[in-house]
């Protein structure tokens, strides 16, 4: 019907080469896919390899032993392997470094968004994103040579190697991905919101408090969420300033193993293929890949449970 | 310890290679002179060498702590004699002796002498061997210089901080020595891949590889020197010239030796013995058939027991053989004295 518009064709005369075009669409296809598979494959390489060494890891070591022992001694003569001890200390520097960065990066944000004008928002913002372009090599060597001698003058009890001043500068090191995330949820709080609680007569400081952070809850969970899981695994900055001592507990003030700094200690010494001390690695990895896993869920979880909507 | 020693190592490189193609520039314009040389023995020598003609493939594996040594001998080697091919590897002590005993290496180094049941591998094998002394190392035991109470230690002090018994329990420096402080005890040491690892614990435990887990292990010995500067109540251990070279910053402790005497760890105390029972040889073994049928292994044994290349020992950061020890391994080379037979 539509072939007779045209009038002085015949229909299905009108047949113009296409084949090329459509090679050429396959093969783009075909790239294109490949390359998104290769991330895929990758990671599902990773999974696999983790999950495979574990389980051998699994059938020498009960899982009881790995949740119940105290200590944290699998190169050793007395093995034992007590993981909450590495546990324990990613915990204890994960929390410190969410109450510095939860508080700084989160003023910060509302500073930013909120109260800063034009002017000193354009200073302020790239500076605190600089704080992100540092290498984390650089906040390891701050923290070990700045913060702790600092800390010493009046903390005597501090060791040279600590959670305490890992915990701070890991702080700082996240601050601006806790200010920049928070900020773009803060400042997408529609206008109409805040017009409406000046028009009902509340002051700035009420409007932010009982109406733009509210209604911004969600974004600055997950911001804060995703902080602490680049915390859990950050390596360098433990490393460097914490120490390589596996103890049991919650003592800012010693040095501590991270999972991180384990694995760092291993693969820097001579771990044979097979060897215990080789699937204690991975072993070890799962239980950050766990970690770290659970919580995105959560934070999944959360946004899509109290997202505020306003269409 | 490799880490440092190879950092001086190479900083030393230009010099010494500058040097190594002096003489080699020398002896090749001596041995251009035809026989004019014979009033100077020396350099008849390294002329000698650099024109022996040998060449061929030489295999080394063995001990990381003895590695520095192997690595900067074969380098000069390697430029007096261009046809040879030195490789030097480092499986530890023991994964030398492994591949050793089975015919694969040349020789092999050693941070300890070989074992009874390493001994009957080679036996099985039927691989005879020669086993040659090369340097001194003295594990030091280092305070933060804020330390005073420590001057003095005793094994059964370090045993009582080291131990597998004492960990978790030991925290203190007043469990130690009730006459010490109440100042938490940090202790930082070599990882498990370390020799020095091994014969500490083999002094102190009394079997290799017996130790607490719970202290600051790390193979790179700066992270225990940062840890002991750092930490009033830190001690820690490492080889003698990783001491000497952050003296400034660490104390170092003195140990009181089987004559029950306080000896402090020097270049002096530990070429002597009196540094007891925390000095120890470090050793190559060569085997014996390969000494005798390929000129090269020869020819490097004999290069490494140089009295002249005993630079290149103190560049590694170990202490040289003293002169009566190196003619007793030189002569005992010579003589083809097979087996274990610690000097």
């Amino acid at each position: 019907m539509t072939a007779n518009v045209k009038g002085d064709i015949a229909p299905g005369s009108w047949n113009p080469k296409r084949d090329r075009a459509r090679m050429v669409q396959t093969i783009v296809k075909i790239i294109f896919g490949a390359f998104a598979a290769i991330s895929i494959f990758t990671t599902i390489g990773i999974l696999a390899t983790l999950i495979f060494e574990t389980v051998a890891f699994f059938q020498e070591i009960s899982i009881i032993r790995f949740l119940t022992e105290t200590r944290w001694t699998p190169l050793f003569a007395s093995k034992q392997f007590g993981i909450f001890v590495l546990i324990s200390a990613t915990v204890m520097i994960a929390v410190i470094s969410v109450l510095v960065a939860l508080p700084l990066g989160l003023l910060s944000a509302i500073c930013l968004s909120e109260y800063a004008t034009p002017g000193v928002r354009k200073i302020l913002k790239p500076i605190l994103e600089i704080l992100a372009g540092v290498p984390t090599v650089v906040y390891g060597y701050f923290a070990l040579l700045t913060v702790t001698p600092f800390l010493q003058t009046f903390l005597p009890n501090l060791q040279g190697f600590n959670a305490l001043s890992a915990g701070l500068v890991l702080g700082v090191m996240i601050t601006p991905l806790v200010a920049s995330l928070s900020e773009d949820a803060l400042y997408s709080v529609p206008r109409s919101l805040k017009d409406g609680a000046y028009a009902l007569g509340a002051t700035k400081r009420e409007t932010v408090v009982s109406v733009i952070l509210p209604a911004a809850v969600s974004g600055i969970v997950s911001s804060l969420i995703l902080a602490i899981s680049r915390a859990v695994g950050e390596t360098m900055i433990v490393t460097l300033a914490a120490g390589a001592n596996p103890t049991l507990g919650f003592n800012p003030f010693v040095p501590v193993m991270t999972m991180t700094a384990f694995i760092v200690q291993i693969t820097a010494g001579d771990a044979p293929h097979g060897t215990i001390a080789y699937k204690t690695l991975f072993a070890v990895g799962m239980t950050l890949f766990l970690m770290t896993f659970a919580l995105n869920i959560f934070s999944f979880w959360f946004v899509r449970r109290f997202r505020e909507k306003y269409d | 310890m490799q880490r440092f020693a190879q950092k001086i190592k190479s900083a030393a490189r230009p010099a010494r290679l500058a040097y190594s193609f002096s003489i080699l520039a020398l002896s090749a314009s001596l041995a251009a002179c035809g026989g004019g040389t014979a009033e100077d023995p020396a350099a008849d020598v390294s002329a000698a060498d650099a024109d022996s003609g040998v060449s061929g493939e030489i295999q080394i594996d063995g001990s990381s702590t003895v590695f520095p040594i192997s690595e900067a001998m074969a380098e000069e080697f390697q430029i007096a004699n261009p046809d040879t091919r030195v490789t030097v590897g480092v499986s530890g002590s023991g994964g030398g002796f492994k591949k050793f005993c089975a015919g694969e290496t040349d020789i092999s180094n050693a941070s300890r002498p070989i074992k009874e049941e390493e001994v009957a591998l080679c036996d099985e094998a039927g691989i005879e061997f020669i086993e040659v002394p090369i340097a001194y190392d003295g594990i030091t035991l280092v305070t933060n210089p804020e330390n005073d109470w420590a001057q003095c230690l005793t094994v059964e002090q370090l045993n009582a901080m080291w131990s597998p018994d004492a960990e978790g329990s030991v925290e203190n420096w007043n469990q130690v020595d009730p006459e010490f402080p109440d100042e938490p005890l940090e202790l930082f040491g070599p990882g498990t891949d370390s020799g020095t690892f091994d014969y500490f614990t083999d002094e102190v435990s009394g079997e290799e590889g017996a130790s607490r887990g719970d202290y600051t292990a790390s193979e790179d010995d700066n992270v225990i020197v940062t840890g002991v500067e750092s930490t009033s109540g830190g001690l820690g251990y490492f080889g003698y010239a990783y001491y000497e070279e952050n003296q400034d910053q660490l104390k170092s402790v003195e140990i009181e030796n089987e004559a029950g005497e306080c000896v402090a760890p020097s270049r002096e105390t530990i070429a002597d013995g009196s540094y007891n029972p925390m000095s120890r040889p470090l050793y190559f073994y060569v085997q014996k058939e390969a000494y005798d049928t390929k000129p090269q292994v020869k020819a490097f044994v004999d290069y490494q027991l140089d009295a002249e290349n005993g630079e290149l020992v103190q560049e590694a950061g170990y202490i040289t053989l003293p002169d009566d020890a190196l003619a007793q391994a030189k002569s005992r080379v010579e003589e083809g004295k097979l087996g274990k037979d610690p000097i």
